[in-house]
């Protein structure tokens, strides 16, 4: 993959193939200590106990439409690749989550990329599904909870073309103000 | 900072109201962009955000845009599947940003089939 985005995108499509109705998003970006931290988190059905154990093994899927599954597999590889840590931890029932940090002083890590375009190509596809996203860099915040947009939406479809495009366009900007400041000191 | 605001919104949810009032409900086209992790890692993100950009360009109100996951076909990714109501359906492979324009624009809205793009049909 070459944006830590379209890692997330994946990610937060293992929850929602597992019918996940809330997706718990958040990311930290840490200056001082150099690290990237994701939280991927859902109240899906979870991941049975044998199986958690060799999740992150490219050769273990439940998939039916081809023998490997690689989505936690790339992303379990790309944080350790660049000096970072990976964790999943899930419970039948109740949801699973998916945590991996990145050093951002590493030659091998990825861009954060595009994440307004995996969010909305997640909500628009995904309308019935509540996704809540916080990203902190360096004491700027950005919160997002589609259940108060819906709320104000009203009878308006989230994924009517022009919320979305509002969405995205709010969190694009968010992304372009962190990255103006993080050159300017 | 940017921040999605309830202001936003309302004006959002009062301009969408006024311009669908005229039309009627119910979706007659169905897209579906294949989002495994093969899909996404060949950019079927990309895909995704020249559709919203069409999408938002266009009057059509029954268009729904899905998304599956992988179909067994990683090595043709991105695939795109489109079905208009009575006709058989079409799958494109190896989709990108400007041959998702070209099919929104010839085959959603003007009923062209692209072939040159096509995978397969029904």
């Amino acid at each position: 993959m070459r944006e830590i985005a379209l890692h997330i995108m994946d990610i937060i499509e293992n929850g929602l193939d597992a019918e996940a109705s809330l997706i718990t998003l958040s990311i930290e970006e840490d200056d001082e200590e150099k690290i990237l931290r994701i939280s991927i988190k859902d109240n899906g059905r979870g991941i049975p106990d044998s199986m958690l154990e060799q999740i992150t093994d490219p050769f273990v899927t439940t998939r039916a439409t081809r023998r490997v599954g690689l989505g936690l597999s790339l992303f379990k590889e790309s944080a350790k690749r660049c000096d970072g840590e990976f964790d999943i931890c899930s419970k039948q029932g109740e949801g699973t989550m998916v945590r991996a940090s990145f050093r951002t002083d590493h030659i091998d890590t990825p861009p954060l990329g595009d994440m307004a375009g995996s969010l909305t190509s997640l909500i628009m596809t995904h309308p019935e599904v509540d996704f809540v996203y916080t990203h902190e860099a360096d004491g700027d915040r950005f919160e997002m909870d589609t259940r108060q947009i819906k709320k104000e939406l009203d009878d308006v479809p989230i994924y009517h073309p022009e919320v979305m495009t509002h969405v995205a366009r709010t969190i694009r900007k968010f992304l372009e103000g962190r990255k103006a400041g993080e050159q300017s000191s | 900072m940017a921040k999605l605001t309830i202001e936003d919104l309302k004006k959002i949810k009062d301009k969408v109201r006024k311009d669908t009032a005229l039309r009627g409900g119910g979706s007659s086209v169905k897209i579906t962009v294949h989002m495994g992790t093969c899909g996404i890692a060949a950019g079927a993100r990309e895909v995704m955000d020249a559709l919203l950009e069409q999408m938002a360009e266009t009057d059509r109100q029954d268009i729904r845009v899905m998304n599956s996951g992988c179909m067994g076909m990683c090595s043709s990714e991105p695939n795109v599947t489109i079905e208009i109501e009575g006709q058989k359906p079409v799958v494109y492979q190896h989709m990108d940003a400007n041959k998702m324009r070209q099919v929104f624009k010839r085959h959603v809205l003007a009923g062209e089939v692209q072939t040159e793009f096509a995978l397969a049909r029904g």
